[in-house]
């Protein structure tokens, strides 16, 4: 099995997707020649042609409406975002176009597209570029959001993604891009979309994560091992819709639970994450369910980023009031 | 403004093509089209059609019976001429004003008034009828348009996207989006503006600087033209020559038809005397479409009171059995929105929902 990074087991994917169906096209800004500005599609244009992969001009709304266009003609898109930052100009061919097609034609056309964008803080990025903009996807009807917190998953869900007959926000934390490998099989899998995956068991408190976060709670899980506390650790993997079957498993066998999120607090997943406990675990529950979050302020300047985000400390301590209550 | 030398240069070329004038005389003989004395009377009879349509749907609706409704009366020479120069397999993206034309390329008319009633049946198009539903963000189609147009050409279809909007529409972002995509990639598009000079109640000249909508092709490196919207054989010359430079790979055109609608934007209030004069009114239903064509036609002893009286009449039951048909679609449900919520596997939270109401529904 090879070692991969996570922005390799992304290539790998869009690789295995363009030579299993000639239909699927990868296409956005710098993603032909230049392979990408992170590199996710390097060598994919000189493997399969400037008829599969392609630069576009620099409009975000032109894409969009470029991916709703080839639905229509039954192509399936993978098409970049260069930055989520940039969703703004792209916000009404995603939410206002491709998200409704399959609804308001009665079910009779769909919008294959796999959005893919970088995001995600701590790598000190100019203005727009790191944002977490996840919870605005999710509240849109006819979406799927899918955020992978390492190679092996983000192989198995792009696969997924692009296979899905709807749109589905891919969106890959930038710092997990090149921060560790994973083994990740050569051949294609999939991992399947709305489906959670729990990280590691423990019998005392939840914490519930996606993203980058992932690895902040698992290190915060250590810790907390150390301090006495077994902690299970729930990598939700596909935020919209979600696995609230596995959430509510766990919470009812631990009694206890903390959601994390690299996003402002106000209206985001954590807090339908919390009403969901709410209306199918109260019962279960020894104390409040808590939420470590970002403060409800814009994303900061890089100067001000690392206290910004929240962190496994964060994350040990929120665990501790919990289990104190 | 001053405009420099340079600029005026730009915006005299785009000259307003016609070929019949207000009286029905034919004003440019070298570019009228070769059509057949019945497809002529074709196009006559779809215009009729399409101005008792009109008349019957403000009429349904004042009663309550249609739903959402943009008039189209005045535009029909610019909507009826342009489809009118499709082949069956190009691909329609309409606006919200732009029903005859999806009409005339597959639609049923029942499913266009359901459309209008908010139902959904309206937007199942059916299977080979190549149409977007009219869109009601402006500008979002034209972005599209690009897309489909790029998939005729990797497919190697001989065939073009075209798409509708307004003199509003010129003004939006994904206007030259839409347009500098299709010029880049060398796509089969046609982009028609239909400037009926008021944007709900905004005039065309506070849109924009320039003179014409037409000159805003050159930003995008594509061909435009500017052309008489009240005379069908302009607009379906222009369009069918749009077409082909389309599928000929000789790249998009944009074409801006000089037209009026009659009526108010649409039916849910709006009141044109508050930014419209009489005086404008009348002048522009001077230029009928109808009323020119008519007496074209009239000259070529190819039309007479009985064949209008014939087309009046037909539109009149056609309309009729399709509001029936309309009626007997059944009722829409939430429990239905929720079937077609997603392609795939219906997620948990949904199937959660459909459980209340299909309760709800049930009582």
């Amino acid at each position: 099995m090879a070692q991969m990074t996570m922005i390799q087991a992304i290539t790998d994917a869009m690789r295995n997707e363009l030579k299993n169906d000639d239909r699927v096209l990868v296409y956005g800004e710098d993603v032909g020649k230049n392979g990408g500005v992170f590199r996710a599609t390097e060598g994919l244009q000189k493997e399969f042609g400037e008829d599969r992969v392609f630069d576009t001009p620099l409009a975000e709304s032109g894409i969009g409406g470029l991916a709703h266009g080839l639905s229509l003609t039954g192509h399936r898109s993978v098409m970049e975002l260069q930055f989520f930052g940039f969703v703004f100009e792209a916000f009404d061919s995603i939410a206002g176009q491709m998200a409704r097609l399959h609804n308001r034609s009665g079910g009779v056309y769909n919008a294959p597209v796999t959005i893919r964008s970088p995001f995600g803080g701590g790598v000190k990025t100019p203005e727009m570029h790191a944002d977490s903009l996840e919870g605005l996807m999710a509240q849109t009807p006819g979406l799927k959001v899918v955020i992978p917190s390492n190679p092996y998953d983000a192989k198995g869900l792009l696969i997924s993604a692009i296979r899905d007959n709807d749109p589905v926000i891919f969106l890959e934390h930038m710092k997990l891009y090149r921060s560790f490998r994973d083994e990740v099989p050569e051949e294609e899998y999939t991992v399947p979309l709305g489906k959670a995956d729990v990280k590691r068991e423990g019998t005392d408190i939840t914490i519930i994560a996606y993203g980058a976060m992932v690895q902040a709670s698992m290190k915060a899980a250590e810790q907390l091992e150390k301090d006495g506390v077994s902690a299970e650790v729930i990598d939700l993997r596909t935020i919209s819709p979600l696995d609230i079957d596995c959430i509510v498993d766990s919470v009812k066998k631990t009694n206890r639970a903390v959601m994390v999120q690299e996003a402002q607090k106000q209206a985001g997943i954590a807090s339908t994450v919390v009403a969901e406990i709410n209306d199918r675990a109260i019962l279960s529950l020894e104390a409040p369910v808590g939420r470590v979050t970002a403060p409800d302020t814009i994303f900061p300047f890089a100067s001000a980023e690392d206290t910004w985000l929240p962190n496994e400390k964060d994350i040990v301590a929120k665990a501790k009031e919990i289990i104190e209550f | 403004m001053k405009k420099t030398k340079e600029l005026q240069k730009v915006e005299e070329q785009f000259e307003m093509f016609q070929i019949l004038d207000e009286k029905g005389k034919v004003v440019n003989k070298d570019a009228l089209p070769e059509l057949s004395d019945e497809e002529l009377k074709e196009m006559m009879t779809r215009m009729v059609y399409t101005r008792i349509w009109d008349q019957r749907a403000i009429s349904l609706n004042r009663q309550g019976r249609l739903g959402f409704y943009a008039p189209v009366a005045g535009q029909e020479a610019s909507m009826i001429g342009s489809q009118f120069a499709l082949d069956k397999k190009d691909w329609i993206l309409p606006g919200y004003r732009d029903i005859p034309q999806i009409y005339y390329h597959g639609l049923p008319l029942h499913q266009a008034f359901l459309w209008s009633r908010g139902h959904f049946h309206g937007g199942q198009v059916p299977e080979g009828v190549r149409i977007m539903l009219p869109q009601i963000i402006i500008g979002a189609q034209i972005t599209q348009t690009a897309g489909v147009a790029m998939g005729l050409k990797k497919d190697g279809e001989k065939q073009v996207a075209i798409t509708y909007t307004g003199d509003g529409g010129a003004s939006q972002g994904d206007f030259y989006e839409g347009m500098n995509f299709a010029g880049a990639y060398n796509l089969p598009a046609v982009f028609i503006v239909q400037n009926n000079r008021f944007a709900i109640s905004v005039p065309v000249e506070q849109q924009s600087a320039a003179a014409t909508i037409a000159q805003k092709a050159v930003a995008a490196g594509i061909h435009g033209q500017q052309v008489d919207g009240m005379d069908i054989l302009a607009v379906y010359a222009a369009t069918k020559e749009a077409r082909e430079r389309g599928i000929d790979g000789d790249g998009p055109s944009l074409l801006e038809f000089l037209t009026y609608r009659y009526g108010p934007h649409t039916m849910a209030g709006d009141d044109p005397t508050r930014y419209r004069t009489s005086e404008e009114d009348d002048e522009w239903e001077k230029k009928d479409p109808i009323v020119r064509f008519r007496k074209f036609l009239e000259d070529k002893k190819l039309w007479s009171e009985e064949d209008e009286d014939k087309v009046v009449e037909k539109a009149k039951e056609d309309i009729k059995a399709a509001i029936k048909e309309a009626d007997s679609a059944p009722k829409q449900k939430v429990t239905d929105l929720i079937d077609i919520a997603y392609s795939d596997e219906e997620p948990h939270n949904l199937k959660e929902q459909r459980e209340y109401y299909e309760k709800k529904e049930s009582k």
